[in-house]
């Protein structure tokens, strides 16, 4: 890996090679993903203003710069000018840590997502990144629930159990429309995923069902209309964020756009291919890119930022088109549809695998 | 002893005044298991201002900017059921010119537009649709900028006078709100392509709020919420005022009175109401320009007596009931029978054995203006 930046290599010379390989460099791709992440989520909220209102016959935020392009700016300089208000009879302790529990795992979950083509722009390929990319981002349900709890306050109340009968209709869903995934691939590691994809098709062609299955459950998952049901500003006032004001809220905020990032991440690396543009080990796969040194690291990075772009703007696009569902029906569509339709999904799929495999065995 | 053991599974929450979708300062106390109502009880009052008090102690002309605050999102109609209720008792009815009551149709058919726009705004984000808020609101706009034209004001219009009109409508206007027509029906197939059709729109709304047939003439509901249930009956058609007797247009119903049904109907009686502004634009050519006011003594003062009238406002019958005492250029009392107010007393039963989500469905619904139900 420090074959790749000789320069940072002779800075650490003296270091043992473990501990270069394996926490410096992790830590100095990790802090610098942070930061570009950091900014991505806050300028997203801009994006999704300025798309909604694009959508909705009207302008959104144009006034910050040139068109508004520095909104992203002004947005947290204003939150931390605000004053942090603590309501009384909250629950102090749970009334602090709520807003922390999502954002951790949110922004973690990123140390273990490949963004281009591997070894620049993965910092951790753990052989288990999926697995643990997904008991990260389902953490960040805690914080939720937590601070609904916290607030003393009815609504907030509301919002937090909202939150929990959703997450039981739509964890399981979501894990099991990866079972097919898993199964085609043979492997937990996000980089091994995008790689069989490059040898053979995009997930999403023999995934179809799952893929979709994945794409409602992740718009659950990170609260997005129309399954904003823990937020619902017309029934619950703001749920679980009603009490919450300034930086605490700005924390719950980016919470929820960091997580809609690691999703759509996560979406384009199962089912579209990650970083690369390849069918059955032709056009740009991988090996291309990484023969083609630098340039080919920022193309593999283009690429994966314009699928996930894609997945972004699809987001926002939901949420200026649905309505909202109720949360009992959003537990029917997990239950009666969403679940039922995984596991038939799983069965297919392992009787193609094993008709293919006997096939070509005999 | 049951009776003072605490209740473990009932919470109560205020809903309101203070909330984004009461529809203005309604404030209803609900009893919630989880998130099913056990019980709700609205709680009015919040923006009482003594309407009808007031309209005691001022002449009958003064009367009328008080009746824009009422509905104040339709203050066309509230300004005809006035106007025509004094007129009514002066027994002046018939002396109207027609131009001036061709003018009222058309700016109650505007108003009754700009009213359901707006509804429609409101109860598409209380059910998290944002967008229809942002169309409708393109069109209403229009639709205030006639109102602006003709009377200088967008919302609290003042724009009736007791016996005629104040002021003409000149062909320029009439051409403004040709263009308009011309362009609406577009935008409520805009409209429909996204709530309509859509699966969970029907969701929200299918079966939501039911409302039989018996129980809305039992609780006298008027307006969509009584047509939606499957009950022809609208003024306009069964007591007709101003000139409706010679418009053609149809009246909506419903079939199963749910949420869904309602929505329907009123997207429906917009396509009516503009269809009777287009019979309006050329019926108004055969009248003569500048006739528009019958011969109304200076001060006005009825004799002694009393008339109920009433107008097929956006949100039902809309009726005043006008006593007269013979000596003073007031009214003895004034009596405003505000269609939100009755049929929001079907709230209570609408919503329990529902969820929270669904009460924000119902109150958009039954479309309250608060305005009007606390005068």
């Amino acid at each position: 890996m420090s074959a790749t930046l000789p320069v940072v290599a002779s800075m650490f010379g003296s270091i043992p090679e473990p501990i270069v390989n394996y926490v410096i460099w992790p830590t100095t791709k990790f802090v610098i993903a942070f930061a570009v992440i950091m900014g991505i989520v806050a300028f997203t909220t801009l994006v999704e203003r300025r798309v909604l209102g694009f959508m909705q016959a009207r302008l959104g935020p144009n006034r910050v710069g040139p068109q508004g392009i520095l909104q992203f700016v002004a947005d947290p300089i204003k939150l931390l000018l605000k004053e942090d208000i603590v309501p009384a009879g909250a629950q102090k302790a749970a009334y602090f840590i709520a807003p922390m529990l999502p954002i951790i795992p949110a922004f973690l979950a990123f140390c273990l997502i490949p963004f281009g083509p591997p070894p620049t722009f993965a910092i951790a390929d753990v052989n288990v990144g999926l697995l643990l990319v997904l008991a990260l981002t389902s953490t960040g349900v805690y914080g939720i629930i937590l601070g609904g709890w916290a607030s003393n306050n009815k609504f907030s109340l509301l919002g937090g159990l909202r939150s929990a009968a959703q997450m039981v209709s739509y964890e399981v869903p979501f894990g099991l429309s990866i079972v097919g995934v898993l199964m085609l691939t043979g492997s937990l590691s996000l980089v091994e995923i995008v790689r069989y994809q490059e040898q053979s098709v995009w997930n999403v062609l023999p995934q179809l069902i799952g893929c979709f299955i994945f794409l409602v459950a992740m718009t659950a998952e990170v609260n997005r209309a129309p399954f904003d049901l823990p937020e619902a500003e017309s029934e619950l006032v703001a749920g679980f964020h009603t009490e919450y004001s300034g930086m605490k809220f700005a924390f719950f905020f980016l919470a929820e756009y960091a997580s809609m990032l690691v999703n759509a991440c996560l979406i384009v690396l199962l089912f579209f291919g990650g970083w690369t543009a390849a069918i059955a080990g032709h056009g740009l796969t991988t090996a291309a890119m990484q023969s083609m040194g630098w340039l080919g690291m920022i193309l593999g990075f283009l690429i994966f930022g314009a699928k996930v772009a894609f997945f972004m703007i699809l987001y926002i696009w939901f949420r200026g088109t649905f309505p909202r569902y109720r949360f009992d029906q959003l537990m029917d569509l997990g239950w009666k549809w969403m679940i039922p339709l995984a596991l038939a999904n799983i069965v297919v799929t392992g009787l193609v695998i094993l008709i293919a495999q006997s096939g070509g065995a005999s | 002893m049951t009776q003072t053991m605490l209740n473990l599974h009932e919470m109560e929450i205020s809903f309101g005044p203070q909330h984004p979708s009461t529809h203005g300062v309604l404030r209803v106390m609900v009893k919630i298991d989880g998130e099913r109502i056990v019980d709700a009880k609205p709680i009015i009052g919040y923006l009482h201002r003594g309407t009808e008090k007031l309209f005691e102690n001022m002449n009958y002309p003064q009367c009328v900017p008080h009746t824009d605050r009422l509905d104040y999102v339709a203050s066309a109609t509230s300004n005809e059921g006035f106007v025509g209720a004094v007129e009514k008792l002066l027994g002046i009815t018939d002396q109207i010119p027609r131009r001036a009551k061709i003018i009222r149709v058309m700016l109650a058919e505007l108003q009754r537009l700009s009213s359901h726009l707006l509804w429609l705004a409101t109860h598409a984000i209380d059910l998290g649709a944002m967008t229809p808020f942002f169309y409708t609101f393109r069109e209403r706009e229009l639709i205030l900028d006639l109102f602006e034209d003709y009377c200088g004001a967008r919302l609290t219009l003042n724009c009736m006078r007791i016996g005629g009109q104040a002021d003409d409508v000149n062909a320029q206007w009439l051409q403004k709100l040709a263009d308009f027509l011309g362009i609406f029906d577009a935008a409520l197939d805009e409209y429909e392509s996204l709530l309509t059709t859509n699966r969970i729109w029907r969701k929200r709304t299918v079966g939501i709020g039911v409302i039989t047939p018996e129980d809305a003439i039992d609780w006298g509901l008027t307006g969509p919420p009584l047509r939606g249930s499957g009950i022809e009956w609208d003024i306009r058609r069964a007591f007709p005022y101003e000139v409706y007797s010679d418009l053609k247009f149809e009246i909506p119903v419903g079939r199963n009175g749910d949420t869904y049904d309602r929505y329907l109907c009123r997207m429906e009686e917009m396509r009516q109401s503009k269809k009777i502004l287009e019979q309006c634009v050329t019926m108004i050519a055969d009248t003569k320009e500048g006739d528009l006011k019958a011969k109304v003594s200076r001060v006005i003062r009825p004799a002694e007596g009393e008339a109920y009238f009433s107008v097929e406002c956006p949100k039902g019958e809309l009726g005043y009931y006008i006593i007269a005492d013979g000596k003073n250029p007031n009214a003895y009392r004034c009596h405003v029978r505000p269609p939100s107010f009755v049929n929001l007393s079907a709230l209570p039963d609408l919503v329990k054995g529902h969820l929270v989500a669904d009460m924000v469905a119902v109150i958009g619904t039954i479309d309250i203006v608060l305005g009007e139900v606390d005068r």
